[in-house]
């Protein structure tokens, strides 16, 4: 019997799940995706919000200040890329300009310090590439930038370390609630029964919680549109820069990202399937005239890729994180749209208190392992480190992607490591092979067969992102068989 | 450090044939890299015949044809490193390269030849709304599964781009059993050689919609089809022809872009037309020194033409390392009316190789009948009247060195008018 059991691996999962590692507890985690950060934690602006936008008194306020604080520690620890770079709130009209006190006054009433207005010229000096007619924009040194799935994939590798077992496409078809603190979570690779369910499991929460009988709320997927530049337009703004804030989203932005390239997007849009990640022209087009409002010489030639992510929006329009007041041992932690990403160690945290008044006991472990194991990016690093890896390890020598520099040893790595890479798009994720400007173009045959060889797995098997998104659909030659051709052809 | 006279970064045609034209008129310490782990680039994928009808008066598959200056090069000594990419090139021409076997190697030259050739454009750069599913792949991405590895990447196909490699991959896949649905093009023209349309689609009875283009690609986790729309004359899909094709596989033949990391790197001067460096009569780039050939300079449609081109930078190079003389008074070349670009974008004129100079240009719009006009500040040096004219088919005109030299010209222009149509040029 377990003690707890997390749904859902995206970062708020895995956050939990590393938080709680921490204690003498058994903890399975499951997800239905073949990886983890596979739903929104995978496509999102990847901006860790300094805090100014959101109601003060919300959940939303409270937890993106303080998981804001907790960012740098967190990402020193497990060495995930983070970079402080500020985020700037844009004006370019009157009216904006007096919706930029507005904002620096619920800044201040949700507690982000420093926090301060700045005017035209300090503004450009910043920020060349800016739109002349920009006259003010609230600067938030506190805004910062992260890989949201490379930070959610190392949350999972040391939870891992630390005993989490993780489930993969184990999708859950239905919670028996046994008793209290008793629950039969049921999926297709087993069942698993436990005394704690949370409910991390983002676009699915609401329906998880039904399926508990805990309290009813509904989550609706409100997707955002993305752009990315190549990186040699890496430079064209510093900071994230926001758009002058609406009522239900704070806008499309233009933002470079901790890997060094510059995205445009998200806008905003209310939509029903739960799984409709699709990139719409009208979508394009929108979040170019946003992104062109704010930087008006975008580089659109340069565009490397698009995609879409899908916000997890609950009706109360808050984050819904408490115990089950229905059924005793469940815990939902849901609705965690914007700013999740920034809220997600403080919403851990939180979890653990809502556990331990609810009785579980949390005894610390004395051989909890605070870091992940060594990871190496060689593009980052200087020639005489490099050259010492490959005399240790001969394959950092065979560089796979030519665009990100990334090689064999890392693509080995990434499959060998605790929930380790299972598929080219898994790879992708943890080492940014098929990223670049060639977008797999060349590297993807060559990460194929890399997988292949270490799973002991034939290249038919191989997929893209998981069950049905095989790569390959035969030998050459077998259709040929199939439809009855002719059998003498030599 | 190492130290070498000449290093060739890339080892398909334009390195094999740089190299040994290098090392036939005198260079002798010659070093050529290569990322992956035989010679001949992606020739070797190319095992469809056509290659070599101007260089050798043969047609030879891609293999053959890489073969002939693979064994060329191994007779007369050049020294490769297979398996070994460079990650840094520096305007002083130093070079970093990695290998498994040789780990992190430091390498001084005396003079570089860039080779790297080019690589396909992607659905990014191009921009096709939809989902992001498994089965989306670059025509040369399926050709190294098929031809190489020999897997089939798909068996129901949409081809989007009439480039030559999408032509060509839409016979193979024909040949082995799968079904090519139809080819969209976005202009009103192919974007291929004729002849492969001819015989890679016309043969095969698939059709080629110009035109058309895809709007929307359908499927979570493989391809399950495609919407293609014609487009208007400001090729803008009208909504009202779309229409979907089912398929697993969407292949993108939608051009190629020279590849000019390491050339960035040393801050060489870049074409903004061709997408790669700008050069002179004996193809060296902006840095003294460092020269470029084939694929990595302009997008070529025939390898015989890369061949030629990479002949004198092999020459040039060893001009470069014999005198190092400075370059003279450069000839401003430019392109014109209908002219898409030109290279060499430099000529000097008085130093030109081998008493003749080729110019390699593309025209913007096809045209039946068309005079090609070569003219100074000082007038007219020579028209030539061209017939069918392609973007897709490179045009190369020679012109003598006395046409050049001695006169004290400052600019060359190439323009073309449409014979018939009095386009008031």
């Amino acid at each position: 019997m377990e003690d707890i059991v997390i749904i859902g691996a995206g970062v708020t999962g895995c956050s939990i799940a590393r938080e709680l590692s921490r204690y003498d507890i058994n903890i399975t985690l499951v997800e239905k995706e073949e990886d983890v950060a596979c739903g929104t934690s995978k496509a999102n602006s990847a901006v860790v919000h300094a805090g100014f936008d959101a109601t003060p008194g919300t959940w939303k306020a409270k937890l993106n200040v303080a998981g804001n604080k907790l960012y740098p520690a967190l990402c020193e620890e497990l060495d995930v890329p983070f970079k402080m770079n500020g985020s700037l709130v844009v004006a370019v009209n009157e009216e904006e300009v007096n919706a930029l006190d507005e904002l620096l006054k619920k800044g201040k009433m949700n507690g982000v310090n420093p926090l301060r207005i700045i005017g035209k010229d300090e503004l450009h000096a910043l920020e060349p590439n800016l739109n002349p007619d920009a006259r003010a924009a609230l600067d938030a040194p506190t805004g910062g930038l992260v890989c949201p799935y490379e930070l959610t994939i190392a949350l999972a590798e040391n939870a891992n370390q630390n005993g989490v077992k993780f489930w993969l496409n184990a999708p859950v078809t239905d919670i028996e609630v046994m008793g209290d603190y008793c629950f039969l979570v049921k999926t297709p690779k087993g069942n698993i029964k436990t005394k704690y369910v949370i409910n991390a499991a983002g676009l699915f929460a609401d329906e998880i919680s039904k399926m508990a009988g805990a309290e009813e709320y509904t989550i609706t997927p409100r997707k955002g549109e993305y752009l990315i530049f190549d990186k040699q337009f890496g430079n064209m703004v510093k900071k994230a820069i926001f758009p002058t804030p609406t009522k239900i989203s704070k806008g499309i932005l233009v933002c470079p990202t901790v890997d060094g390239n510059i995205f445009i997007g998200p806008n905003s849009n209310d939509i029903e399937d739960k799984y409709d990640t699709s990139v719409n022209a009208a979508g394009i087009e929108e979040i170019i005239t946003g992104g062109r409002k704010l930087v008006p010489n975008l580089p659109l030639k340069n565009v490397i890729t698009s995609f879409a992510g899908l916000r997890a929006v609950s009706n109360t329009n808050d984050f819904i994180i408490e115990a089950s007041k229905l059924v005793k041992g469940f815990i939902n932690v849901g609705g965690i749209q914007s700013p999740g990403l920034t809220s997600a160690p403080a919403i851990a945290l939180m979890v653990k208190d809502i556990l331990q008044d609810a009785g579980l006991d949390l005894k610390k472990k004395k051989d909890f392992i605070p870091h992940r194991p060594k990871k190496y990016r060689f593009r980052e690093l200087g020639s005489e480190e490099r050259r010492k890896l490959i005399e240790q390890n001969s394959a950092f020598g065979h560089v796979i992607c030519r665009c990100e520099t990334v090689t064999e040893a890392e693509i080995i790595d990434a499959i060998r490591r605790p929930v380790g890479a299972r598929s080219i798009d898994a790879v992708k994720r943890r080492t940014r092979a098929g990223m670049g400007r060639c977008q797999g173009g060349f590297c993807s045959p060559r990460v194929l067969e890399i997988l292949t060889k270490e799973l002991g797995a034939d290249p038919l098997e191989i997929t893209k992102k998981g069950p049905g998104s095989n790569m390959l659909v035969g030998r050459i030659k077998e259709f040929l068989q199939d439809e009855g051709g002719d059998q003498n052809d030599n | 450090m190492i130290t070498k006279e000449l290093v060739i970064i890339g080892g398909g045609p334009a390195g094999l044939a740089a190299a040994i034209e290098a090392k036939k008129h005198g260079a002798k310490d010659i070093l050529l890299i290569e990322r992956d782990s035989g010679l001949g680039g992606i020739l070797q994928q190319c095992i469809h015949n056509g290659f070599g009808l101007h260089v050798f008066k043969e047609e030879l598959t891609g293999p053959e044809y890489a073969d002939r200056f693979i064994k060329e090069l191994e007779e007369i000594g050049i020294e490769v490193l297979l398996d070994t990419m460079v990650i840094d090139l520096t305007e002083d021409k130093q070079i970093i390269a990695v290998s498994h076997k040789k780990g992190l190697l430091q390498i001084k030259a005396d003079a570089v030849i860039l080779t790297m050739g080019c690589r396909e454009r992607t659905r990014g750069a191009i921009n096709i709304p939809g989902y992001r599913p498994a089965g989306i792949f670059t025509a040369g991405t399926a050709q190294r599964f098929v031809n190489i590895e020999g897997y089939m990447p798909g068996k129901e196909i949409v081809i989007l781009g009439s480039g030559d490699i999408g032509l060509i991959m839409a016979r193979r896949f024909t040949l082995e059993g799968a079904k090519v649905k139809c080819v969209a093009e976005i202009m009103p023209y192919s974007n291929g050689l004729t002849r492969n349309i001819v015989q890679c689609l016309e043969d095969f009875d698939i059709p080629l919609l110009l035109s058309h283009t895809v709007t929307y690609i359908h499927g979570r986790n493989r391809v399950e089809g495609v919407t293609i729309a014609q487009v208007d004359d400001k090729l803008n899909p009208i909504p009202s022809t779309e229409k979907f094709i089912s398929c697993d596989t969407l292949l993108l033949s939608v051009g190629l872009i020279p590849e000019n990391e390491l050339s960035k790197m040393a801050d060489i001067q870049i074409d903004n037309v061709t997408g790669g460096p700008v050069v002179n009569q004996r193809m060296e780039t902006s840095v003294p020194g460092i020269f470029a050939c084939g694929n990595v300079v302009h997008v070529h449609d025939l390898v015989d033409f890369v061949t030629m081109e990479s002949r004198l930078a092999g020459r040039g190079a060893v001009n470069y390392l014999k005198n190092k003389m400075p370059q003279q008074k450069f000839i401003k070349v430019s392109p014109g009316s209908d002219i898409r670009y030109v290279v060499p974008q430099l000529i000097d004129a008085e130093n030109i190789l081998d008493e003749k100079q080729n110019f390699f240009m593309r025209s913007t719009r096809p045209m039946e009948k068309a005079r090609l006009f070569i003219e100074s500040e000082d007038g007219l040096i020579r028209a030539k009247v061209l017939q069918h004219i392609k973007p897709s088919e490179m045009i190369n005109i020679e012109l003598k060195k006395e046409e050049l030299a001695n006169k004290d010209i400052k600019t060359l222009k190439f323009s073309l008018q449409e014979e018939g149509v009095d386009n008031g040029n």
